[in-house]
């Protein structure tokens, strides 16, 4: 064998776990046999303490009495804490708007807000304790929702937001037709498995160690810092898992890692604190519940010639992430279609709830739900399929190309991707059949849609598209990886540990996956807006390039070859006529003092946002799909079932085709929740009584449906100059379970034989269901 | 005999004997805090995510026959620590060998990416397990029906039903350790039977595992405060979500005279402690029109320690038995030291939290008579979510109909009052009348005599309404047999 062949053979062999390979999930051996370490899991040292938090129960009013005596003569308790036993400054407003005090001082303003704390030796003494306490209140008057905000003229807890293009009064004028609507649409509980947790230990001096379950260390370690009244660096956050967090563990996360820090400062031990899942799902936000009112001028076509709509949120007391939510509701209200004249506004209404927050989607869904809405009203308007309005307002790729805020769509593959979908699933076909079953069959019926998805990628705000990563090589040729992203489940881990197998040309077990940490990689984003592998991938390349590029220099200055003559390849440095096990050359490489470590950065490059102008280009691209889903109906109860889903969606071209096809499927049925069965419920006095898994109701195994095809769009390449030229999956197909919505919508609508708008709000429970189809049976023409 | 202070019990493999047992002391919570093996997770502590779920093999005697070691799922969260005694507990840190191979339900879960945040998965591992070693995994259908009970937030569940439905390409069940061992299991917690009364004092209160049916009725004699518990799917909730104290408590549970199913030729009878998955076989040879309800009712972990008597016993308005027993003329013993009393079902419950039961007294067993097939008979469970939920409205159907006319009818419902109850007024409308469309609408209009439901979480009154009239429509069109197939066949979708 010639030299030459030698090197080719090298070449053509592959590692294993390179980009593009289906590889399992970094710990899941460790998952199942019980041995992945949550934060509850951990040993806790001699002297831990144990944390429960004292909650309010009014959801607005001034505390008169706040007498712990009672709870500190419970047995194995050591202390408690108050608003007053915080060093820093109360607050733990994400967005520092100081609105959110992390003990409330006088006033509280939510049901379950935190009032004080208990430290016991056990977590069930400290919670036993904690009821104890005796708290008189003077009642405030409060408002639960959306309609009593209004009705009270209460404030907006954020400043609002109107995108504008176009002339939208003329547009409306001078449209052949209009439809005016309202939707009503719930909000969502994370229900992450694993509830909120943090263990904080004290450290020398000012500093303090925390082990939280967030989605954002470096925030929890500024919050923590504020709280201590100590500088950031005094501060080491460690994420190593999550037991799921969708949104819930971004902002939601501070309140437990500081909590637990302030009771670590003033006890000097280590101290955990994690909430019962009652008291979990009743003091942290959730998603956002929306009322969208809306007009919609159009032509008799169906094409739309302006929209104007108001979207107006339940926010809860305090700000927290309402401002990004709500203008991300906005920048989905187009979902895929070109409105020729809008004008969305945004109404972040305060309410004497819980402080709503990110949830996996981030105000998309509810913005692209409210859309989809007034397209269907549009075709029952003109009698018409919905997918042939949908269809007919598509983005253009060359013109009608601009979005209400201003952003020219350059990568539209929609219109392929769509109608690939449209013959996979044989839609019309089995429009036709449903639309003939429903005229058969007296109780219950059957619905079909099939519904599109654009989703903008990148965070708007245009500082956070940056990310750090850390890669040691070590003198074995083991690789240490580390980065700002942080592991709910999402994968994330084992993608940039591919995308660094593939950038080294070594197979992935060579890699060792840390946990994230403050200390490690410095002023993190979150992980959040499906950006962990655009980001952190490109980061971790970014590092991986630095030391390979030293790699080379050293090769070319040791063997005296070209640049072109090195290469690396399937665990093998190749070097001219040479090859070293890469083992054997990072040895090598270490005897010539070859800095085998390097720090990696990335910025994502062309995006930019005005919110004052509301305008600009925030995202770097879009990511698509589509989804197609059945669904029967019994009218006499508006109990359901979901008998089929087919999807296509684009992740670009795929790191990991298995754990984009697990996130893909996981959101479709968690957002299928939302639109079913998950339903928040407040009593008048203001308590969620949807706080349990017994009352709240995310979807069962039986409820995904029994035909269920899920393929990716293996054509697509990202037009975009990301990682590998894939693209973010972790929120886009959230919003292809608005197919089972309006599924849903068109089975109640054939008992008005398709004439009417069924006005279906989310959660469509069955109760929902019901009261729909005995509307239309009311309203509809007496045949 | 002389009590015993202690329970014993098998924890993968190995005998604990704890003479300080709290009698609120939860198997999840000694399993993490005092045996420090942390594989088990806590979810929800109320029995509804299956985070927690453990393996209990317990001896089951065959109708007097060869004793057998039968393992179930449970809900760890929920169930007390000292109900454990006699018993065999497995944890998923049991489950690969200690040089980390996996098990082939584990190694099942991994190939098919069946974890994502893997905080559900050792649940969802030992549901699978139990499924696998009871042999029932064999179609989507069964796998679906054991993994009612097990909540997952990441995956949508398509790849662990593929993971599930694959366990045996990875192994045998014959070759599986507890299956290997089971003669020796067995052996060993025959030893552990002592037939004495345990007794456990602790700073948290008493508790008693009483030896014997007459000897609960003797310790409730002395102790008519007591608290009893056989599933303890609702007194667990007691602890974990009230944080009420439940001692004295008498755990009933592992008291195998109360386990007896009794088929007498018009009725069958069920003991104290019979649980929902030990009358299934009951339920499908005599009541077959209950099996869909009973698929329903919770999930499997659940069905494997709620009873039928406790259902009946804790005098819920929206326990899923007692409509179609009301419906069926089910009658139960009730119980003080030697003294039985039978009582209609329907007279039991007397208004909210109120039941005709003495203190002292115990739920024996229910007698519920077999249906005649001559007879209509169907039951409707609505929820929000169609698997482990609880009812939002349940209606049972119970009508003679001869000659086409309404002879007798019994129609009871949950969730539409503070019992379950029947509707008697509706049942007015229909007697004596032919059984049309007619008939029926005009019954639908009694309902508003005879309840004034509740609004709440799961259901606002108005749809209780509406729905608990639809069901009487459901239940005639499914009785003329020629509309569409699935509601013939229950009306559930």
């Amino acid at each position: 064998m010639t030299a030459n062949s030698f090197r080719r053979e090298t070449l053509e062999r592959s590692i294993k776990g390179g980009k593009g390979q289906s590889e399992r999930h970094d710990s899941a051996h460790k998952h199942v046999a019980g041995i992945a370490e949550y934060i509850d899991d951990m040993p806790e040292p001699a002297g831990t303490l144990h944390l429960y938090i004292g909650l309010s129960k009014v959801a607005h009013g001034e505390v008169t009495r706040l007498d712990l005596d009672p709870v500190l003569a419970m047995p194995g308790v050591v202390g408690v804490l108050t608003a007053a036993d915080v060093p820093g400054l109360n607050d733990i407003s994400t967005v520092h708007k100081n609105d959110e005090p992390l003990l409330a001082e006088r006033v509280v303003q939510f049901w379950g807000q935190p009032l004080f704390g208990v430290l016991a030796q056990t977590r069930g003494e400290a919670r036993k304790a904690a009821q104890a306490a005796r708290i008189d209140y003077a009642a405030l008057p409060h408002v639960n929702d959306i309609a009593a905000a209004r009705a009270a003229g209460s404030a907006l807890v954020t400043a609002d937001i109107t995108f504008l293009r176009g002339d939208v009064e003329g547009n409306l004028a001078a449209a052949k037709r209009r439809v005016e609507g309202s939707i009503a649409i719930g909000g969502q509980e994370h229900f992450y498995l694993e509830s909120q947790i943090a263990f904080a230990f004290p450290g020398e001096d000012d500093e303090v160690t925390v082990h939280s379950s967030t989605q954002h260390p470096s925030e929890v370690q500024h919050i923590v810092a504020q709280v201590l009244g100590v500088p950031f660096n005094a501060v080491t956050i460690i994420v190593r898992r999550m037991g799921g967090a969708f949104g819930g563990k971004e902002s939601q996360a501070n309140f437990f890692a500081a909590v637990a820090a302030v009771a670590a400062r003033k006890f000097g031990r280590p101290v955990k604190v994690r909430p019962d899942r009652d008291d979990d799902m009743t003091m942290t936000g959730k998603r956002h519940d929306f009322v969208v009112d809306y007009t919609v001028g159009f032509d008799d076509e169906g094409r739309i010639e302006a929209v104007d709509a108001v979207l107006a949120a339940r926010c809860g007391y305090s700000a927290d992430l309402s401002s990004p939510v709500m203008d991300r509701a906005l920048f989905q209200a187009d979902n895929a279609y070109y409105y020729p004249a809008a004008r969305l506004r945004s109404e972040p209404l305060k309410t004497h709830t819980v402080s709503n927050t990110a949830f996996r989607g981030f105000g998309a869904p509810q913005g692209m739900v409210a859309c989809e809405r007034w397209i269907e009203d549009i075709a029952y308007a003109l009698g018409k399929d919905p997918l042939d309005i949908r269809k007919l307002n598509f983005y253009g790729e060359t013109e009608r190309n601009v979005t209400p805020y201003h952003q020219v769509v350059r990568d539209n593959i929609l219109m392929r991707l769509v109608e690939e979908l449209e013959d996979s699933c044989a839609y019309r076909r089995r429009r036709a059949e449903i639309i003939a079953f429903n005229k058969s069959s007296p109780v219950l019926k059957r619905g079909l849609s099939l519904v599109p998805v654009k989703h903008g990628m990148s965070f708007v705000t245009t500082a956070f598209n940056q990310a750090g990563a850390l890669i040691h090589v070590y003198t074995d040729g083991s690789i240490h990886l580390n980065h700002g992203g942080t592991e709910m489940g999402q994968g994330l881990y084992v993608k940039i540990a591919q995308i660094l197998a593939d950038e080294f040309q070594v197979d992935l077990d060579l890699i060792k996956i840390t946990a994230t940490t403050t200390a490690k990689v410095p002023n993190t984003s979150a992980t959040a807006a499906s950006s962990g592998t655009d980001l952190n991938g490109m980061a971790a390349a970014d590092a991986a390039r630095q030391i390979k590029e030293r790699l080379i220099a050293f090769a070319m200055e040791k063997y005296g070859v070209a640049r072109e003559s090195v290469a690396f390849a399937a665990n093998t440095v190749l070097v001219g006529e040479q090859e070293f096990a890469w083992a054997d050359f990072i040895k090598d490489a270490y005897m010539a003092r070859v800095q085998l470590s390097a720090a990696g950065f990335y910025k994502t490059p062309d995006v930019h946002w005005d919110r004052s102008t509301a305008s600009g280009s925030p995202f770097f691209y879009y990511a698509y799909g589509a989804a197609c889903a059945e669904v029967v109906i019994d009218t006499l109860t508006g109990e359901y079932k979901v008998e089929r889903v087919d999807i296509l969606h684009d992740v670009g071209r795929s790191i990991n085709p298995a754990i984009d096809i697990g996130q893909i499927e996981g959101a479709f049925i968690q957002a299928m929740g939302w639109l079913t069965t998950e339903e928040l419920w407040w009593d008048e006095r203001g308590q969620l009584r949807t706080h349990a898994p017994s009352t709240y109701k995310i979807p069962l195994a039986s409820d995904v449906p029994p035909v269920f095809n899920v393929k990716l769009a293996d054509w697509s390449v990202n037009k975009s100059l990301t990682i590998g030229r894939s693209k973010a999956v972790g929120e886009p197909p959230m919003m292809l379970a608005t197919s089972v919505l309006e599924a849903m919508s068109m089975a109640v609508a054939s008992v008005a034989d398709y004439t009417l708008a069924p006005n279906l709000d989310a959660p469509a429970t069955p109760e929902r269901v019901l009261m729909a189809v005995e509307r239309l049976k009311a309203r509809r023409k007496p045949s | 005999m002389s009590p015993r202070h202690a329970i014993r019990f098998y924890l993968n493999g190995e005998l604990v004997i704890l003479d300080d047992v709290a009698p609120d002391l939860t198997i999840l919570d000694y399993l993490r805090v005092n045996a420090m093996l942390r594989g088990t997770k806590e979810g929800c502590a109320e029995g509804d995510c299956g985070a927690c779920t453990v393996l209990v093999g317990r001896l089951t005697g065959e109708d007097g026959g060869e004793e057998k070691l039968q393992y179930q799922a449970i809900n760890s969260c929920i169930r007390f620590l000292a109900t454990l005694d006699g018993c065999d507990l497995v944890t998923v840190d049991h489950l690969s060998t200690p040089d980390g191979a996996l098990h082939p339900v584990q190694e099942a879960m991994v190939d098919k990416h069946g974890s994502q945040c893997g905080f559900c998965t050792p649940g969802f591992v030992m549901a699978l397990y139990a499924m696998w070693l009871n042999g029932t995994h064999a179609d989507r259908e069964s796998v679906l029906l054991n993994l009612q009970n097990n909540l997952c937030r990441c995956t949508g569940y398509r790849p662990i039903v593929d993971a599930a439905l694959s366990i045996s390409d990875y192994g045998n069940v014959d070759d599986d350790p507890l299956v290997r061992s089971s003669a020796e299991a067995l052996a060993r917690l025959r030893d552990l039977k002592d037939g004495k009364r345990v007794v456990i004092e602790s700073a948290n209160g008493r508790l008693f595992l009483p030896a014997d049916a007459d000897d609960l009725a003797a310790i409730l004699a002395e102790h008519p405060e007591a608290t009893i518990a056989a599933g303890t799917t609702d007194v667990g909730l007691w602890v974990t979500k009230m944080m009420r104290s439940i001692a004295p408590v008498v755990f009933i549970g592992h008291l195998d005279d109360l386990r007896g199913i009794t088929v007498t030729p018009d009725a069958v009878e069920f003991g104290a402690t019979v649980t929902y998955e030990d009358a299934r076989p009951a339920v499908e040879s005599h009541f077959p029109a209950l099996v869909a309800l009973w698929d329903r009712i919770a999930g499997t972990q659940i069905r494997n320690m709620g009873t039928i008597c406790g259902n009946i016993a804790n005098g819920s308005p929206i326990g899923d038995t007692p409509p179609p027993l009301i419906a069926l003329g089910a009658e139960i013993v009730l119980r003080k030291g030697n003294v039985r009393r039978a009582v209609r079902l329907e007279d039991f419950f007397i208004a909210y939290g109120r039941q005709d039961r003495q203190p002292g007294e115990f739920v024996e067993s229910v007698r519920i008579p077999r249906p005649d097939p001559q007879r209509l008979f169907a039951t409707y469970k609505v929820s929000k979510r169609r698997d482990e939920d609880i009812t939002a409205v349940l209606g049972a159907f119970n009508l003679r109909i001869e000659d086409g006319v309404v002879r007798e009818a019994a129609i009871a419902y949950g969730g539409m009052a503070g019992i379950p109850c029947r509707a008697r007024r509706v049942e007015a409308a229909l007697l004596g009348q032919p059984w049309t469309l007619a008939t029926v609408e005009r019954a639908m209009t009694a309902y508003e005599d005879d309840f004034q439901p509740l609004s709440d979480w799961r259901a606002s009154a108005d749809y209780r309404m509406t729905v608990a009239r639809n069901l009487l429509m459901r239940f005639y069109l499914a009785s003329l047999d020629k509309t569409d197939e699935r509601l013939a066949a229950g009306g559930v979708l």
